[in-house]
């Protein structure tokens, strides 16, 4: 951040030239940093005038108004009405009580299954284990029609378990989990199995803490993919008292219509959780994802 | 159905079979089994088993409203073959890819080698260029749909400011047939662009330092070694970028339910959007079945191929 505030004036460009070697470099230094400033205050654009918008009177907010990006009557209208209404803290808290239950969940099977896969040989074996490979391929979207026959036949449509189920089985999250525990050294267990530990024992006391970043940014990611589902909520959950947060925006509160300030207000709410999930474990995200391509 | 959701982790499974296929020595015992069987259970019940239903449900009538089943061949994949409406949704399911998975490509490199270059600002611009990728898709449509609004929205006030557009001919965004997919891309590239940025940077980190020096050496300018060494060691990098993005498109949904209703005169109608009006909107389970497998059978086809290619480079 200090360079970019050097960056612009001349002087200072000037002030690094006498130095030989970095005046050279702080020619495109500036060129970077100015361009990068540029395209990442245009890339938040959409987040700063909604959030401008959220702070603003309805009748200032509406269209055909000039635009302004500081509100000339800073005003709490828009986030009142939808807490009068109370729609937003019922979908959030479905949204909360479904992704736990996923995440939670799919770290328990994950876990489990990736620690039989990784130290245990049994019968058929490669078998399931390829039998798993084949449903990295299989796409979930495609599954919907006859998933909801099912959820419905299981009386389980419009009810937190209905809602989460069928996005607890992720195939991928046992290979990564499997792969991280073959990296283990065995020398832990075999002592514990000397002391007498069972197999439970070992897992959680010796393989899952060593396992814990890992852990933690399968739950992230299975997390965030979770509260950000769309489809599957959008067809499970009919009742909007059931509805998830981001069904319940785009069906319920688009139709908000002209009230702008209210809408922006909703999308700024609807935003905040994971942006704040994201501003706490950024370096895990970051990383998760760069694991990615890096393998 | 949205470009991100997916963890696209799959690279993994080549190595996982690797693994597989080596086994070390490890007790035989039924413990194991015990460990994997909760999985698996939910596996079946809710992969497996919905897969099988499905292409069942396809060769019957079987509809929403749960009166009688009965089987009718091949009937429902005859119609789905000869279905032009199906056609355009694949058609758009096209569009929407051709248009958005080059500059959700390079897009992300042009970010990626600033971020590269600009370390100090790595927090904050990190920060700015991925943070959208975490939005739920709702949040995400509805600034850009005000956003796109013709009279009075951000995007025709900054074009008709710069000249762009004329304020009489202001474009319609997503009302118009001819803008409308567009405008659901631009919105799809802001919105997902973040991730393929991450993938992008972590590349370009781990290219040793000592490559650049030597070329420095040589002569080579920044820019001789940009072309002569970044984008050629970022190459199956882009590989993994595109057939991650491939998938990601045949599943498209979200944005366009939101954004267009599939509308105008269903120019951004895309293949699950069918599939769920097919369903949900006309009752058809069994056609839409067939309709799903359809799609089923080609994102396997492109699954497959990655599959392929990046069990081959692990090799």
């Amino acid at each position: 951040m200090t360079a970019l505030k050097e960056a612009p004036t001349p002087e200072s460009g000037e002030k690094r030239a006498l130095k030989p070697r970095r005046g050279r470099l702080s020619v495109g230094a500036v060129i970077v940093y100015v361009s990068a400033t540029v395209l990442a205050l245009f890339w938040l654009v959409p987040l700063l005038w909604a959030l401008s918008t959220s702070f603003k009177t309805e009748q200032a907010a509406s269209l055909g108004q000039p635009i302004r990006w500081i509100p000339e009557d800073w005003s709490l209208d828009g986030y009142k009405v939808l807490f009068e209404r109370g729609e937003h803290l019922t979908w959030m808290l479905n949204s909360t009580i479904v992704s736990t239950i996923v995440t939670v969940l799919t770290l328990i099977l994950c876990v489990l299954a990736a620690y039989g896969f990784s130290r245990f040989d049994f019968p058929y074996k490669n078998v399931i284990f390829a039998s798993i490979i084949a449903g990295l391929m299989v796409p979930g979207q495609a599954l919907i029609i006859p998933m909801f026959d099912l959820v419905n036949a299981l009386h389980l449509s419009n009810t937190y378990w209905g809602l989460a189920l069928p996005q607890v089985v992720a195939p991928v999250m046992v290979f990564i989990l499997k792969r991280f525990f073959d990296g283990i050294p065995r020398d832990y267990e075999e002592a514990a199995k000397i002391d007498g530990a069972g197999h439970f024992r070992i897992l959680w006391s010796i393989i899952i803490p060593l396992a814990g970043p890992i852990m933690a940014a399968v739950g992230i990611f299975t997390f965030i993919g979770s509260w950000n589902n769309f489809l599957w909520p959008l067809i499970a959950a009919t009742d909007p008292s059931m509805m998830t947060l981001p069904v319940g925006l785009g069906t319920v509160a688009g139709g908000y219509g002209l009230f702008y300030a209210q809408t922006m207000a909703s999308a700024v709410l609807g935003a905040l959780p994971l942006l704040i999930v994201f501003l706490i474990f950024q370096k895990r995200i970051v990383e998760g994802v760069a694991g990615v391509g890096l393998k | 159905m949205t470009v991100k959701t997916e963890t696209p982790d799959e690279a993994s499974a080549a190595t996982a079979r690797q693994e597989a296929l080596a086994p070390q020595k490890k007790p035989r015992s039924l413990a194991g089994l015990w460990f994997v069987l909760p999985f698996f259970a939910a596996y079946v019940l809710f992969l497996v088993w919905p897969t099988i239903l499905g292409l069942y449900y396809s060769f019957t009538d079987k509809s929403l409203t749960g009166r009688p089943v009965s089987w009718i061949g091949l009937d429902n994949w005859a119609e789905a073959f000869g279905d032009q409406r199906a056609w355009d949704a694949l058609w758009n399911t096209a569009v929407f890819t051709l248009y958005s998975t080059p500059p959700l490509v390079i897009i992300a490199i042009i970010l990626a080698l600033l971020v590269n270059r600009a370390r100090k600002m790595g927090w904050f611009l990190r920060m700015a260029f991925f943070a959208p990728f975490v939005l739920p898709v709702s949040v995400v449509t509805m600034i850009w749909m005000w956003m796109y609004q013709p009279d009075g929205g951000l995007v025709n006030h900054y074009l008709q400011l710069l000249g762009i557009q004329s304020p009489e001919a202001a474009t319609l965004w997503l009302q118009d047939e001819n803008t409308a997919m567009m405008a659901v891309v631009m919105t799809t590239v802001w919105w997902t662009v973040g991730f393929n940025f991450l993938l992008y940077l972590a590349a370009i980190q781990s290219i040793q330092p000592e490559v650049y020096e030597a070329a420095a050496i040589d002569g080579a300018n920044w820019w001789q070694q940009l072309w002569g060494i970044t984008l050629p060691l970022l190459k199956k990098t882009t590989g993994l970028v595109i057939v991650l993005q491939l998938i990601a498109s045949l599943r498209i949904f979200d944005q366009m339910y939101l954004m267009t209703a599939g509308g105008p005169n269903r120019a951004t109608e895309v293949a699950i959007h069918y599939i769920y009006i097919a369903g949900f909107e006309g009752f058809r389970i069994g056609y839409a079945s067939a309709l799903s497998y359809v799609l089923f059978v080609l994102i396997l086809i492109v699954s497959i191929v990655q599959f392929r290619i990046f069990s081959r480079e692990e090799d």
